[in-house]
């Protein structure tokens, strides 16, 4: 069965999820060009949409309108070859509403998982616990047609351990979007040891037409990206502890986060990324990969006292971002989380230009990541930055040497542990999934 | 100049900021000022120039298309908004697609011609930043014919309709020179408009603008032959410009010496349902200009300023040529070569153009007149180029559609 057929009856579990949703965007609008060419004229298309309650499959509903109509908007020059022959369509307004509603038209919304039981692809985004997911998995086997095959969103759990579990034999990889699915052009894929033939080249051929970038990772949990971030992140928390006596807890966090985004061009401060992500998914993503991979050093204390008092960043409804190590105001840092007063303390400007100052004595101004960004000579200039840094002799300078030198530890490592087949895919992950300037595998240090 | 039965003079140019992407004050999601502010900022800019203003008689608005933008008619009913005397005196609003401003500066002029008014107040105005460009772009579109070639068009309309000229330019004339030639004409008009307070790209900072404009096209999201920095910009804007008989600049209380002569105008109007005789060229344009010269009986090299309908870089390049100050195919050597540069043989868009200053389509007409204007009576600030004594003249030339719809006008530093 092709790629096409399979796309006649699709089903996404946990599609009101942050992935999911996104993941359904991407699914229906790739369903909706199939059903509406000529050949296919007559044939009947679905692709059901799960998730556990009507509260979110109403929440559901509304987000995938807004994201048909603006991904209408950037297709109209190719909807309007589609809508050729159809002459009471002729604005481009016209022709987008009916690639929306044409596309509407196909979408189930369910509670019910039977509604699986006609689809010969499944894509799984539910929460990131194996329990739930084998369960899931497990039962999806028994509903859906016996030649279903499985594309997991899992971001850590090993695809071998889902697969032998749930016992699909075979008929499951790890399909690893990045957030959010529409925009983010990286899918990391992960066979199993025993994933068909079949579906690695379904797997590959779907990521083609969605024009991902598809990055190949071994099936070791937390696979290139998260076995990046979850180290990167470790050792900031490591480092917290040991600057905390200095600084306080809130001055550590402070300084490891300004380290990180300003010295090291990063998009945003370490801190301030785990707080995107949110730090319950950072403790899970540890925790899982501490099981799989048995290494008991994976694992942080202070994160697990912000999450013993509930703080765990990660984004309200709105998508604004909500507090975690850092406090936001308007989503810009406001303050740090000191957790030995158990309250933020909230930026005062002497207090920030003191350790400013102590980091950076000179005031040397660098060049931040969106000026960079689209800068033709941008390697060149990061490569004169690091060589300066090296030069500077600072307390600052010399905690981002550090931090540089470990991110490229980490890199290497997951190409020595055969995590990567080589630096390239490495670099690629944490440029194109964690939008980096550089990867961390680089000739700077 | 033996054209007209009496002396027309303009006066008082005012534009408003072309606002829209590249300002810095715009942005997107924030309110922005209604299609009313822009016809009353523009109308108490040119009026705060004259002493007068209750003794202008009429009100011309050009305007293309508020009706979808703004789902606003009736845009005579906002003069009398500009100022209290304007209470019920005669307004009238005008049409022409990208030309509604040309039309409204004739409308004006006819009017006067025809002993009705000493003084006309024209103003231009258009907001388009009210809709995503994918749903303006079917707005303007009504610029072509809309059963006979919609359907069949481009998701961009318009963009395509030029990313075609310049397409059969590239296979007549070398797809290299006219390519190098639309990234140059790109780069005067940032150039230009960098010295206009009011350009939309006034806040441009590029550090290599031949590079952008040099940006190959995306026939996939755009069209196949143009990139989006050939485009002239969504704009929101107004401009008004104040004609007057010579007996109307004395009732304004406006000195002859800031005023400037309209030597003569042609109005050309081409067939909608018919396709362009030669994509290669702008025939109505040409006729337009041609005419223009004969009745002000001066020829192209006469010129010190002239303002083209640059709606595309490859329109600006064909329009040179329709102007007559370069031959037929030699529009992008003579851009390369800097001759349409504030300091070149004929400086052109000295303000930045419709793609340096932006296009906010019914007003551009207009906002060229003024311009033009400004140059002859030497208040064009940073963007004053020479006027020498021996060339006391400049042209407009606005365009409305794929050249369907033409007003060309030449004015003249006053002779009295
Ligand atoms: N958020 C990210 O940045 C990110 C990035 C890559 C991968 N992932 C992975 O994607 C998966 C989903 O993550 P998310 O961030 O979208 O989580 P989420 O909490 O936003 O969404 C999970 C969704 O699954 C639904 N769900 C839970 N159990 C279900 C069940 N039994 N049946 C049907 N629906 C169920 C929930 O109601 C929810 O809507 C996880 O495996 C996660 O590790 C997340």
């Amino acid at each position: 069965m092709n790629l096409d057929e399979r796309l006649q009856n699709v089903t996404i579990i946990g599609a009101a999820g942050k992935m999911g949703s996104g993941i359904a965007v991407l699914v229906a609008q790739e369903m909706s060009k199939l059903k509406l060419k000529q050949e296919n004229k007559g044939k009947i298309y679905r692709l059901n949409l799960v998730d556990i309650t009507e509260e979110a499959l109403d929440g559901l509903r509304s987000y995938l309108r807004v994201q048909l109509v603006k991904a209408a908007e950037k297709s109209t020059v190719l909807l309007r070859q589609i809508y050729a022959d159809r002459k009471d369509l002729i604005e481009n307004g016209e022709i987008i509403n009916a690639f929306v509603d044409d596309t509407y038209a196909l979408l189930n919304f369910t509670t019910d998982y039977n509604i699986a039981k006609d689809s010969h692809l499944v894509f799984e985004a539910i929460f990131e616990n194996e329990e739930i997911k084998i369960k899931v998995l497990k039962s999806l086997k028994e509903i859906c047609l016996p030649d279903a095959l499985f594309l997991t969103n899992t971001s850590s759990i090993p695809i071998s351990f889902l697969d032998e579990k749930a016992g699909l034999g075979g008929r499951i990889v790890g399909y690893h979007f990045y957030n959010p699915p529409v925009i983010q052009k990286l899918v990391e894929i992960i066979y199993a040891d025993n994933t068909t033939e079949e579906l690695k080249e379904i797997g590959l051929e779907f990521g083609k037409r969605l024009r991902k970038k598809l990055v190949p990772a071994a099936d070791i949990s937390g696979f290139i990206g998260n076995g990046h971030f979850s180290r990167d992140g470790l050792y900031a928390l490591n480092k917290v502890e040991e600057l905390k006596d200095e600084y306080g807890y809130h001055g550590a966090l402070y300084i490891m986060n300004k380290v990180s985004q300003d010295f090291l061009v990063r998009p945003m401060g370490i801190f301030q990324l785990i707080d995107y992500v949110g730090l319950d998914v950072f403790q899970s993503l540890l925790r899982v990969m501490k099981t799989h991979l048995k290494l008991e050093h994976l694992n942080s204390d202070l994160l697990n006292k912000f999450m013993d008092k509930k703080i765990a960043g990660g984004q309200n409804p709105n998508g604004s971002q909500k507090d975690g190590f850092i406090k936001y105001e308007k989503n810009r840092p406001a303050g740090v989380y000191n957790i030995e007063e158990g309250k933020y303390r909230m930026f005062d400007e002497d207090w920030r230009a003191g350790i400013d100052k102590k980091l950076n004595p000179t005031n040397e101004k660098f060049a931040p990541w969106r000026a960079l960004l689209m800068d033709g000579k941008k390697m060149e200039k990061l490569g004169t930055h690091f060589n300066n840094l090296k030069g500077m002799n600072t307390y600052g300078s010399e905690l981002a040497l550090d931090f540089l030198k470990t991110t490229k530890d980490i890199g290497e490592n997951l190409v020595k542990d055969g995590v990567a087949n080589s630096e390239k895919e490495v670099n690629e992950v944490l440029m194109n999934g964690f939008f980096w300037l550089y990867g961390p595998i680089h000739n700077f240090i | 100049m033996t054209y007209f039965r009496k002396k027309i003079y303009a006066t008082a140019g005012f534009n408003t900021v072309a606002l829209g992407t590249g300002r810095k004050e715009f942005h997107p999601k924030k309110p922005r000022p209604g299609i009313e502010h822009y016809i009353k900022e523009a109308g108490m800019g040119s009026i705060n120039q004259i002493q007068n203003p209750e003794n202008i008689d009429e009100g011309v608005i050009g305007n293309f298309m508020a009706a979808r933008f703004c789902n606003q008619g009736n845009l005579g009913g906002f003069f009398p908004m500009v100022h209290p005397t304007f209470q019920y005196k005669p307004c009238i609003r005008v049409e022409g697609a990208c030309d509604s401003g040309g039309l409204a500066l004739v409308t004006a002029i006819k009017t006067i011609l025809a002993d009705m008014a000493d003084v006309v107040m024209c103003i231009g105005v258009e907001v388009q930043n009210s809709v995503k460009a994918i749903y303006g772009a079917d707005y303007l579109a009504g610029a072509g014919w809309f059963s006979g070639e919609r359907k069949e068009g481009h998701a961009y309309f318009f963009p395509d309709q030029f990313s075609q000229r310049a397409g059969a330019c590239y296979e007549k004339f070398g797809n290299e020179k006219m390519r190098a030639g639309m990234a140059q004409w790109y780069v005067n008009a940032i150039e230009n408009a960098r010295k206009n307070p009011d350009a939309q790209e006034y806040h441009n900072k590029n550090s290599d603008l031949l590079a952008t404009g040099m940006t190959s096209p995306n026939p996939k999201a755009f069209c196949e032959h143009i990139n989006v920095f050939d485009c002239s910009k969504v704009s929101d804007g107004g401009s008004a410009l104040i004609f007057a008989s010579e007996e109307g600049l004395k009732k304004i209380g406006v000195e002859l010496k800031d005023a400037v002569e309209m030597i003569s105008f042609a109005q050309v109007q081409d067939n909608l349902t018919t396709p362009p005789p030669d994509l290669t060229k702008l025939s109505t344009c040409a006729v337009a200009a041609k005419r223009a010269y004969d009745r002000a009986e001066i020829k192209p090299s006469d010129l010190s300023v002239l303002d083209v309908h640059d709606c595309f870089t490859i329109a600006g390049l064909l329009a040179v040529e329709a102007a007559g100050v370069a031959g037929y195919g030699e529009g992008a050597d003579f851009v390369i070569d800097g001759n349409t540069k504030s300091y070149g043989i004929i400086p052109t868009n000295t303000t930045g153009g419709l793609v340096g200053y932006g296009h906010p389509t019914g007003a551009s007409g207009v906002r060229q007149a003024v311009d033009v204007v400004k140059q002859l009576s030497g208040k064009a600030g940073d963007c004053q180029v020479k006027i020498s004594p021996d060339k006391p003249f400049g042209m407009m030339s606005s365009m409305g559609g794929n050249d369907i719809t033409v007003v060309a006008m030449v004015f003249s530093i006053s002779s009295a």
